[in-house]
């Protein structure tokens, strides 16, 4: 290797939250941290600073702060017999990509997964039997519980400075909060955010429907704020401008504001931005990381040998690298046998919208990322599955992360797309609608998984990851069902006219139209290395100096947005590295 | 003309692009009106034939040719007109909005992966053709002239009148009109989105002129700061629209 940098600690691959967070405890532990991202460097000024970041044609059309698909993108195909197209424009998922990652263009809902949720596959052949879980559903449980992580979900609440009510609190109910979340140690950081139309009115409908409503927990501060680090938050201008961009206001956490300014001042900890890691090295037998190779800004192979190497890439990408280094057995869904790319999952998304009369002032230009009202009683232990005819339950809330034109306004159905009529109703509709959405778990399956796609490749060369993945029966009905309940909820608060869009029967996956960003699953962790990746440490079981965290660890995904559980994740896997692998490399679980 | 003219496809398109010869050669900016209405193809039926509607200022496109300039016009017009809903996509400077827009790395196709084989897929894998923005929307704006001109003894596209037009424009939507080189559907929908963001994106890129999309829709524009609005609900929202370069609307 012509190119190669001295030995460190630590590498890590990708400056987001995960990356941010790991650096940040390993650094405390006093070891020589090395963080390789693959964009630019980013931080609120210059970047995120108001005007320029406010311009929507930049933001969500040139789509400035996400990921360019040119060099690095999936192929995605519904079946196994199929072959798979490329992903060739952003639509369905936004990866980001620069310092801060998708941790910077993120909304802000910061949410822990349902004690239940950990136990998913036991708690369902429990309440419905075995023979309730369809035979090619392969959910499992977590291996690690809620109460592994609370202290962790805390933590990073704190970090995020999230707002919020408390539901729970050391086993004992908390007004205005969820009422079935698992117990916390303590209340929030900071008190709600205040409510815009849409979040009170979701109230009234949802106490109308028997429900439990509560206010979103959102890393968008509410307050004047300081997190354990030190590093400040402004309470939040409702600027309308979070998904898609980086806060101008530091009040939407990110790893930039809430943990680089610390990192940043540290001699242990060197970041370099442009540095693109084309795989992880492993030594002759294959058990162990040498460290990574990487192309430099410049476009030379720099070889980095490092003791540890923490995958913190977003998680398509940390599978990504592990099936390109060969770093375990890659799944194959014919026999069930090999790890890697198994059970990929994603989110259930589906939208209610409410159009109004010219009286009501929805005002969807105002925006607080994360902040809103949703409900759980239609989630966890509270859904009747059974009843419901689907493995999974969901939430439904009102969010305004911000609207503007560029990004679209909702006009009734039945509006034609241009002409007068159109025009009408756009004006007509932008100040007074707004949207509900059901947000629904997604269940894994024998055959959804990510693999090498065998004929597109990258920017650098490399086979594109390739998704196989297709709406099943049961989310199906899931989204039938929650989109029927948002419905019947709306009409209690008597819109001029509604338009849902839950998925038909048959429907097939669509990459074209924007869903959700939580794409999950590839490299999960479990209690068999038979059936998962990565213990319950997040430890390669194959390669023991390598962990891989971010969303692929989840089995499936929850009801929720994964974001508060991927950083409960990765502070559970910085004190296992800290507190066990560092004085005693090797295996943290017998396999 | 393209960033990078060596490769095969590029090509293939600035050659077949070439041999597009000017037949009519409508002035391009601030035409005025009355001009048009002399020009030998008005005759009789002249009534009937759209009043193209004038762009504002001086601009000269860069991008586009006068032919291709003439059928954005038409169309802009007839996607956005001008009523007593509020400004039309003219009239806002959406054409040289879409002239400028052409010019970036974006509709160069810069963050999308433009890599082959390209493969026929169903529409839920969206576009998988070779064809960046630029290119479809130039062989669009060729096609559709090409076939009103055989349909329509020989008149393009901004030469019929606006029934005629509106017509086309629908027949492209429904992906009804059968083109050569291209889906007229995949035209439509490219047109009306780059339209659709000229018209409403902020006025430094070109469109939006005097932040009249956004007064028309009650848009704020770039204040982006709301915290004392977020609870009111009994007035509307007060103030006019703010611009990036710091204008009030």
């Amino acid at each position: 290797m012509a190119n190669a940098k001295a030995k460190v600690d630590a590498v890590i691959v990708g400056m987001g939250w995960t990356g941010a967070i790991l650096a940040k405890e390993l650094t405390d532990a006093g070891l020589h941290v090395v963080v390789l991202e693959r964009g630019a460097d980013r931080d609120t000024q210059p970047d995120f600073a108001y005007p320029k970041v406010v311009d929507e044609l930049e933001g969500s059309v040139h789509r400035r702060y996400l990921q360019s698909l040119a060099q690095e993108t999936v192929t995605v195909r519904h079946n196994l017999t199929s072959t798979a197209v490329p992903y060739r424009q952003m639509g369905s998922f936004k990866p980001g990509t620069g310092v801060g990652g998708a941790g910077s263009h993120w909304s802000g809902c910061h949410f822990r997964a349902l004690p239940e949720d950990f136990k998913l596959r036991s708690n369902v052949e429990q309440r419905y039997g075995a023979s309730f879980i369809p035979s090619d559903m392969s959910i499992q449980d977590f291996p690690v519980s809620y109460e592994d992580l609370e202290p962790h979900f805390d933590h990073f609440e704190y970090v995020c400075g999230t707002s919020g009510k408390a539901g729970v609190i050391s086993g004992v109910k908390q007004a205005g909060g969820n009422p079935f979340e698992g117990s916390r140690s303590r209340e929030f950081p900071l008190g709600p955010n205040p409510n815009y139309l849409g979040a009170e009115m979701f109230y009234k409908g949802a106490r109308e429907m028997g429900w439990d409503p509560y206010p979103i927990p959102a890393s968008n501060a509410s307050a004047p704020y300081v997190n354990p680090y030190s590093c400040q938050m402004g309470p939040c201008n409702a600027c309308g401008f979070c998904s898609d961009y980086g806060c101008l206001n530091y009040s939407k956490a990110s790893p930039n504001i809430s943990i680089l300014p610390v990192l940043r001042q540290r001699k242990n900890f060197e970041l370099r931005t442009h540095a693109q890691v084309l795989k992880v090295n492993l030594d002759s037998d294959g058990k162990k990381a040498t460290g990574v190779t990487y192309l430099d800004a410049q476009g030379r192979e720099v070889e980095q040998q490092a003791d540890l190497v923490l995958l913190c890439a977003f998680s398509l990408y940390n599978v990504h690298l592990m099936l390109l280094s060969g770093i375990g057995k890659p799944y194959d869904p014919q026999t069930g046998e090999g790890t890697i790319g198994r059970n990929y999952s994603y989110q259930n998304l589906n939208r209610v919208v409410l159009f109004f009369g010219k009286e009501v002032q929805a005002n969807q230009f105002i925006g607080i990322g994360g902040a809103g009202t949703t409900m759980d009683n239609l989630n966890g232990n509270q859904l009747d599955n059974a009843k419901a005819g689907f493995v999974g339950g969901g939430i439904i809330w009102a969010r305004q992360p911000g609207a503007g034109p560029v990004r679209g306004i909702n006009v009734p159905p039945g509006t034609p797309n241009w002409g007068t009529a159109w025009k009408q109703a756009a004006s007509d509709a932008f100040r007074h609608s707004f949207y509900f959405e059901v947000q629904g778990a997604c269940m894994s399956y024998k055959q959804h998984y990510l693999s090498l796609d065998p004929t597109y490749k990258d920017g650098f060369g490399r086979p594109l990851l390739r998704m196989n993945f297709d709406w099943h029966d049961n989310e199906i009905k899931a989204s039938q069902y929650l989109v029927g309940k948002a419905l019947e909820m709306s009409k209690v608060l008597n819109p001029t006219a509604m338009a849902g869009d839950a998925k038909k029967s048959g429907e097939h996956y669509n990459i074209t139209k924007y869903q959700s960003t939580h794409t999950c699953g590839g490299a999960i962790m479990g209690s068999d290395p038979k059936t998962s990746a990565l213990n319950r440490y997040l430890q390669s079981w194959d390669v023991h100096n390598v962990f891989a965290i971010g969303a692929n660890a989840f089995p499936q995904n929850n009801g929720y947005n994964p974001t508060g559980m991927v950083g409960a994740l990765a502070y559970w896997s910085a004190k296992a590295i800290r507190e066990q692998y560092l004085k005693n490399p090797g295996p943290l679980v017998q396999a | 003309m393209f960033d990078d003219d060596t490769s095969p496809a590029r090509r293939d398109f600035l050659r077949k692009s070439l041999t597009l010869i000017p037949v009519v050669t409508l002035a391009s900016a601030g035409l005025p009106s009355s001009t048009f209405a002399q020009t030998p193809a008005s005759d009789a039926k002249q009534a009937s034939t759209a009043v193209p509607a004038t762009v504002p200022g001086d601009y000269k496109p860069t991008f586009f040719t006068p032919e291709e300039w003439a059928f954005l016009v038409a169309a802009c017009d007839r996607l956005i007109p001008s009523d007593q809903v509020g400004p039309g996509a003219v009239e806002l400077g959406v054409p040289e909005f879409l002239d400028r827009h052409m010019q970036t790395p974006y509709a160069n196709g810069g963050i999308w992966y433009m890599q082959g084989p390209f493969l026929e897929a169903a529409p839920e894998f969206g576009y998988q053709g070779r064809l960046n923005l630029r290119e479809t929307l130039r062989i669009g704006i060729k096609a559709i002239d090409a076939y009103s001109k055989k349909s329509f003894s020989g008149k393009a596209f901004a030469e019929l009148s606006q029934a005629q037009q509106e017509d086309l424009l629908k027949s492209a939507e429904s992906g009804k009109l059968v083109l050569d080189d291209i889906s007229s559907k995949l035209f439509f929908t490219n047109l009306l989105n780059e339209v659709r963001n000229g018209y409403f994106a902020d006025p430094s890129h070109g469109g939006n002129k005097n932040m009249g999309a956004w007064k028309m829709i009650g848009y704020p524009g770039m204040r982006a700061d709301y915290m004392d609005w977020i609870t009111v609900r009994d007035k509307p929202y007060p103030l006019p629209p703010v611009d990036l370069s710091g204008r009030r609307g």
